[in-house]
């Protein structure tokens, strides 16, 4: 068998020479003092390998347009197996890659490996950060949620505001200041057909002119016998690589990427905040105020960037140690505090968002219930019922499914059976439920609700939400107005109100209502600041009936 | 026992351990993506849609054992997208008033049959596929009898339900 393979592989290489370039590339020779500092290159590339597979994966299910997008992307993540994690690995992946290209380029920066000849091979290393920026910069817009759509309306700005070139650059980008259809195309056009064969080609590159002149000595390299790459160098990147992709593999499964509220040109109290590793830029834009703007957002960026471009030739002293480059060093210190300073200060003065977000990225079902059934939930929880009931998971409790409908009768018998429920079902071992009957009017109606198919997604309640229909059944706020198509139409209709009122005014108004709207009927309500805040944060959640679910 | 020769095993372990390293973690990372791929790729999605009942028709309007088209607007699940479309059932009321109704393509390559009056037979105009009228092939490359909806009469109404396709009841 293996004769047999050693005679195939001798004849692949007499035609096409496989072997000899593979066994060329890894029999490489690099100085004796290499090890763990040069992972980084190859870690990177990993990196962009998984966001180009993930990044195929994610496009075979995404519809490229502001009108589709937003769906598709829920699609993925609340409908396909494994689609959740997917886009987690092409979402943290990116942050991860420009974590380690930056600390790739520390390295090199460190131990003064860009010094002649190997000045090209890191100006070309500085063009590969760019274009990690760009990838992070055009894949942002990409969800055309609320955070989508309003940081890259400021970004158009900025690459607007650039002087001379800043209305050339508008156009470019795909129209006047607006963020539509057209810039949706360009960027996704940037991120998928233009970005990843340049990268790909930049690459390349960049590992010739690293082959082309060796990995770069140190000092007294000269003087000890030179190693090969593999497999002892090609270990180490390995490890480097299996640490980099538990650490992705594990934000992937355990942080759950948020996917906000589709986005909304007409929200007037949304906060835009770029990715984390563009809020030094962010934070840099205030520091220069009025007609000096153009300083933070223009100037700067443009000479840091010509600087590092021009790094081989501003120092050009003899090759040291790279304990002994103490300019160096202090150089990364200075950037480190410099960009750990201007991010914590952007960090600092984000401020909190209005409305309570709700996660779009697991189903929210529970969006359409009755305030009843809310409340239902609400009491569903208080009394644990899911001890002894399992809901539509499949486990076996004490007690039935509560998502068959084999189980389910009606409110009345139901409402019976809570309060004792030995008399409708001798022998069971359920205790009574210590409820009023208006309270399990409401358990039974959430109750009644549940199928297996829509168990989970009614679970993703978050507790503001279930918290202020029991407010809002409480002080009977059905008596006069309708949620969900749910109440009556003596005041107006609450879904949408977010669009229609701010959270100082509807609050104000709770308070004082004859003062805000005047010969308006409600009375007033005199509530706890707790109450209030869940009741308005469970009103503003309530989308307006015609627009997206 | 440290004679000449245990240097050079303990770099052909060392070597073997690193070679045998770098393979393994390949074959690791490898798993842990191509895995959730396919499942990704290859699982149907998650329904998440109840079936729905639609009305198409007054019963009593059709005459029996008489094969009629019916067309009626449902909603398709097609991924992110929800589309109203038209779609057609061929319906047949039975002496005894029951329903049967089929899908509108032929089982073999899903081209629209119709039904010919003069030979009492469905035809496929495709390959010559024919079906009689209880859905059975009587000739052709059909490899399975027509497939046929759910019904439900409800007065004079005509209810139908979900297309009973075999490969998707599984």
């Amino acid at each position: 068998m293996k004769r047999r393979w050693s005679s195939f592989s001798e004849w692949l290489d007499q035609r096409t020479g496989v072997q000899t370039a593979v066994r060329q590339f890894l029999y490489e020779e690099i100085p004796a003092s290499s090890g763990w500092h040069q992972i980084f290159g190859s870690v990177a590339m990993f990196l962009f390998l998984v966001q180009a597979f993930t990044g195929a994966l994610l496009a075979f299910n995404y519809a490229p347009t502001p009108g589709d997008a937003y769906n598709s992307v829920r699609y993925i993540l609340t409908e396909l197996t494994g689609g959740r994690l997917i886009r987690g690995l092409h979402h943290w992946g990116a942050s991860m890659m420009i974590v380690v290209v930056v600390l790739h380029m520390v390295q090199v920066f460190l131990w003064g490996a860009y010094k002649k000849p190997r000045e090209a091979t890191w100006m070309v290393g500085v063009v590969l950060l760019l274009v990690t920026l760009a990838y992070g910069l055009t894949g942002y817009l990409l969800p055309w949620d609320n955070r989508a759509y309003w940081g890259t309306v400021v970004t158009t700005r900025i690459a607007g505001s650039a002087p001379i070139v800043g209305p050339y650059l508008t156009r470019l980008l795909g129209g006047g200041g607006a963020v539509g259809v057209v810039t949706f195309a360009r960027f996704y056009g940037m991120h998928v057909l233009l970005l990843p064969p340049a990268t790909i080609l930049l690459i390349a590159l960049h590992v010739f002119l690293v082959r082309k002149h060796g990995v770069a000595p140190a000092p007294g390299d000269e003087l000890r016998s030179r190693e090969k790459f593999f497999p002892a160098q090609v270990f180490k990147d390995t490890v480097a690589i299996f640490a980099a992709f538990a650490i992705l593999y594990t934000l992937a499964l355990v942080a759950r990427v948020p996917l906000e509220q589709l986005a909304d040109p007409t929200d007037p109290s949304y906060v835009p905040r770029p990715e984390w590793y563009f809020l030094f830029l962010f934070q840099t834009l205030k520091l220069f105020p009025g007609p000096l703007e153009v300083v933070g957002s223009v100037v700067l960026p443009g000479l840091a960037v010509l600087t590092l471009i021009l790094v081989p030739f501003l120092d050009r002293g003899q090759l040291v140690k790279v304990t002994k480059r103490t300019f160096a060093i202090g150089v990364v210190v200075l950037a480190a505090i410099g960009w750990g300073g201007l991010t914590a200060r952007a960090v600092a003065t984000t401020p909190k968002p209005q409305v309570a977000e709700i996660d779009y990225s697991a189903p929210t079902d529970w969006l359409q219930l009755t305030p009843q059934e809310m409340a239902g939930i609400a009491y569903f929880r208080q009394e644990h019922c899911v001890s002894c009931h399992a809901v539509g998971d499949g486990s076996s409790k004490l007690g039935p499914d509560l998502t068959q409908n084999t189980i389910h009768k009606d409110a009345a018998w139901m409402i019976q059976h809570f309060k004792r429920p030995s008399a409708m079902r001798p022998g069971t071992a359920m205790p009574p439920i210590q409820l009023s009957d208006a309270q399990l009017n409401s358990l039974a109606a959430f109750l009644l609700k549940l199928t297996p198919a829509n168990a989970s997604a009614l679970g993703n309640a978050p507790d503001f939400a279930t918290a202020g229909a029991l407010v809002y059944q409480a002080s009977q706020c059905g008596s006069c107005h309708m949620v969900n198509g749910n109440g009556m139409k003596i005041g107006p209709p609450l879904n949408g109100l977010a669009q229609r009122r701010s959270r100082n005014w509807v609050e104000e108004h709770f308070v004082n209502p004859d003062a805000l709207s005047p010969g308006s009927i409600m009375p007033p309500y005199s509530l706890s600041a707790k109450d209030m805040a869940n009741l308005t944060a469970y009103l503003f959640s309530l989308r307006d009936t015609g627009a997206s679910q | 026992m440290d004679g000449p020769t245990a240097p050079a095993t303990d770099g052909i372990t060392r070597r073997n351990f690193y070679v045998g390293a770098i393979y393994g973690i390949g074959a690791l990372i490898a798993a842990a993506l191509g895995i959730p791929a396919a499942v990704y790729l290859l699982l149907p999605p998650k329904i998440r849609q109840a079936d729905q009942w639609i009305e198409i028709g007054d019963v009593t309007s059709l005459s029996p054992d008489s094969p009629t088209e019916m067309t009626f607007r449902h909603n398709r699940v097609d991924g992110w997208k929800v589309t109203s479309e038209n779609t057609a059932a061929w319906v047949i009321k039975h002496a005894d008033n029951s329903v049967t109704a089929f899908g509108p393509q032929c089982t073999h390559l899903g081209c629209a049959y119709h039904w010919d009056d003069t030979k009492s037979e469905f035809i496929c105009p495709c390959h010559n596929s024919l079906f009689s009228i209880d859905g059975k092939v009587m000739a052709g490359p059909a490899p399975r009898p027509l497939d046929r909806y759910e019904t439900r009469i409800d007065g004079k109404k005509l209810l139908i339900g979900r297309l009973m396709v075999p490969e998707r009841q599984a």
